[in-house]
């Protein structure tokens, strides 16, 4: 069964990348990776460790200039454009591992996305307190992820699962067209696993996000909220298809889990 | 729409709570204590207060880089040299004596050459960022120290008594220094720890938070890393230069020794002593150290040894400082705990 869209397809890619290569000196760490996300879709990218997951989310988010080819994001050019000019663009990211500013509470980290949003910082003599559109939008996005009882915990005291959830509510924080996660449930129990998986979800409808696109190891969640899985092996695109016809193929399971055996558990 | 809860406990739910005073009243209420110092004590205690006053105002920048931004400066007495010399070519060479001329161009030279230094020394951070920010400091102090000609070399360069608000005060030096001049200078630094407070409680204060915080992360979520620390870096300098045109006013002298490495030293000391995580922090530990330098040494020559000690003590047992012992002593009585 095809998890519901998040967001009503309109058929153009919203990015996609073309004939992607990316060399580490002698070394391709991508060779000629061509895939796009479309309106309303969540995307997984998936492959065994080394196949290059991690450097095509940093070519996808700017973060490494492409060696060959090209990433366009909303039809532009986005290739090295860095993260700040991406998050002004609408692409945000959240990180494989928990990437949260330690002494600052959650309703303080939301407020460094929501500021550069809203473009407060020229003025460094406006309040940040008195500033009710920035609040009520702090609110909003914490509320969005069911984070408005913590908003005033400091986040290194959080749960492991609920810093994740902070690190993903700063990239809502900046209305993101598209989100990009990298291993969202990595460290998180397998109970907390789907939790976080249903709140994301939910979450990016709420906020209007148009597509989700994930790296993620854990089959069962891949399975269950996907709707297309980009499978990669040794850099090079293995497989772009959807999860009935990637599942239904042992040959490709064991290419993307590798040669241990796993009994896959349906999602109920 | 409903949205599936989380049940994720954490051991500790650490709110906010406890003793959170409020730095800028903490520093605003020792400002209206010194307000009536010159009512019950001497002139040289009050005279004593000018220094305090300098390093206070150098130390609210200085700690918006290195408490606010996570930036630690070892040159930063490269922008108390820089008001105190603005402050002795304009008086002794061009002749201009008003206070406020000499305030407005020491923070606009101040803040240009921060600008130029930091352009550089911001793309580096921790020990790197120190060790540029040294080896300017070193410059300048080079500068000062052989350029005989434009500087007056190790002799300095004298600073002449200002008009302050266009009036010239009559009297002597010390009637100056303690009446007029001491309350201009607190009601500056009144002013100017007013408008600190407003950048470190703006968005603008909570980006460079997020800097000190996680820069890579900051990064993501729009934060202009580089810009920010630049302007952090500049105004620290504008901080900086109004603090040394007080020093050099206070002294009528512009030291090259006001630029040497270990004047630098000396700030990182005053804010440690009084604690770079709170506001009114690094001011209290400049007035902690000008109390305890004048103390120890009126008893001692080795003045420098006591000091070091202090330091060392510092560090291993009070590592947030003064104001972090008063906050916890404080939090223990109230709470309980």
């Amino acid at each position: 069964m095809q998890p519901d869209r998040i967001a009503s397809p309109v058929g153009t890619p919203l990015f996609e990348t073309i004939s992607v290569s990316k060399a580490y000196g002698a070394y391709m760490a991508l060779s000629n990776v061509s895939f796009s996300v479309s309106d309303g879709e969540f995307v997984s990218i998936v492959g065994p460790n080394g196949a290059g997951k991690t450097t095509l989310v940093n070519v996808v988010t700017g973060l490494l200039r492409p060696t060959v080819g090209e990433v366009r994001f909303l039809g532009r050019d986005i290739a090295g454009v860095g993260p700040v000019e991406l998050a002004r663009r609408g692409m945000s990211r959240a990180f494989q591992l928990v990437n949260i500013f330690p002494a600052l509470t959650v309703r303080e980290t939301l407020a460094v996305a929501v500021a550069s949003r809203l473009r407060r910082i020229s003025n460094p003599f406006r309040s940040l307190k008195r500033d009710d559109a920035l609040q009520a939008d702090v609110e909003r996005v914490a509320d969005v992820l069911g984070l408005r009882a913590r908003l005033d915990s400091i986040s290194s005291t959080l749960s492991q699962g609920e810093k994740k959830l902070v690190d993903i509510a700063s990239a809502f924080a900046l209305n993101p067209t598209v989100i990009l996660l990298d291993e969202p449930t990595s460290g998180v129990s397998t109970g907390d696993k789907h939790s976080i998986m249903e709140v994301l979800v939910v979450a990016a409808r709420a906020a209007g996000v148009r597509a989700i696109v994930q790296v993620e190891h854990d089959m069962d969640l891949v399975e269950r909220y996907s709707h297309r899985i980009v499978a990669l092996q040794e850099g090079s695109l293995l497989a772009d298809m959807p999860p009935d016809a990637f599942f239904a193929d042992p040959a490709m399971i064991s290419a993307v889990v590798g040669a241990r055996p796993q009994t896959r558990r349906r999602a109920p | 729409m409903s949205i599936p809860s989380i049940d994720i406990s954490s051991p500790v739910r650490a709110q906010r709570s406890g003793l959170r005073v409020n730095g800028l009243w903490v520093l605003l209420g020792l400002l209206a204590i010194m307000a009536l110092l010159p009512l019950v004590a001497s002139p040289y205690a009050i005279i004593l207060m000018l220094p305090f006053m300098g390093y206070g105002i150098a130390l609210l920048g200085f700690n918006l880089l290195f408490g606010t931004t996570g930036l630690l400066s070892f040159g930063h007495a490269l922008f108390l040299g820089t008001g105190a010399y603005t402050a002795a070519a304009l008086t002794f060479k061009f002749g201009v004596l008003s206070f406020e001329l000499l305030l407005i161009t020491a923070a606009l030279i101040s803040g240009l050459i921060s600008l130029a230094v930091g352009a550089l020394c911001v793309r580096y951070t921790r020990i790197f960022f120190g060790m540029l920010t040294l080896a300017f400091g070193m410059l300048f102090h080079s500068f000062l120290y052989k350029f005989y000609n434009i500087t007056g070399g190790d002799q300095g360069m004298r600073v002449l008594r200002p008009l302050l608000l266009g009036m010239e005060w009559r009297g002597g030096k010390t009637a100056f220094l303690t009446g007029p001049f001491y309350y201009y200078a607190l009601a500056l630094f009144a002013l100017l720890s007013l408008a600190m407070w407003r950048i470190t409680a703006s968005p603008f204060g909570l980006h460079l938070r997020a800097i000190r915080e996680n820069a890579g992360k900051a990064a993501y979520v729009g934060v202009q890393i580089f810009r920010m620390r630049l302007a952090a870096f500049v105004i620290s300098a504008v901080y900086g230069g109004i603090g040394g045109v007080i020093l050099a006013v206070t002294t009528g002298l512009a030291d090259p020794e006001l630029a040497y490495w270990t004047h630098s030293g000396n700030l990182v000391f005053m804010a440690v002593l009084g604690g770079s995580g709170t506001f009114a922090g690094p001011a209290i530990g400049a007035l902690a150290f000008v109390l305890l330098q004048d103390f120890v040494m009126s008893i001692t020559q080795y003045w420098r040894f006591v000091m070091g000690a202090v330091l060392v003590l510092l560090v291993v047992f009070m590592p947030q400082g003064l104001s972090g012992a008063a906050e916890f002593l404080v939090n223990r009585r109230k709470g309980g705990r």
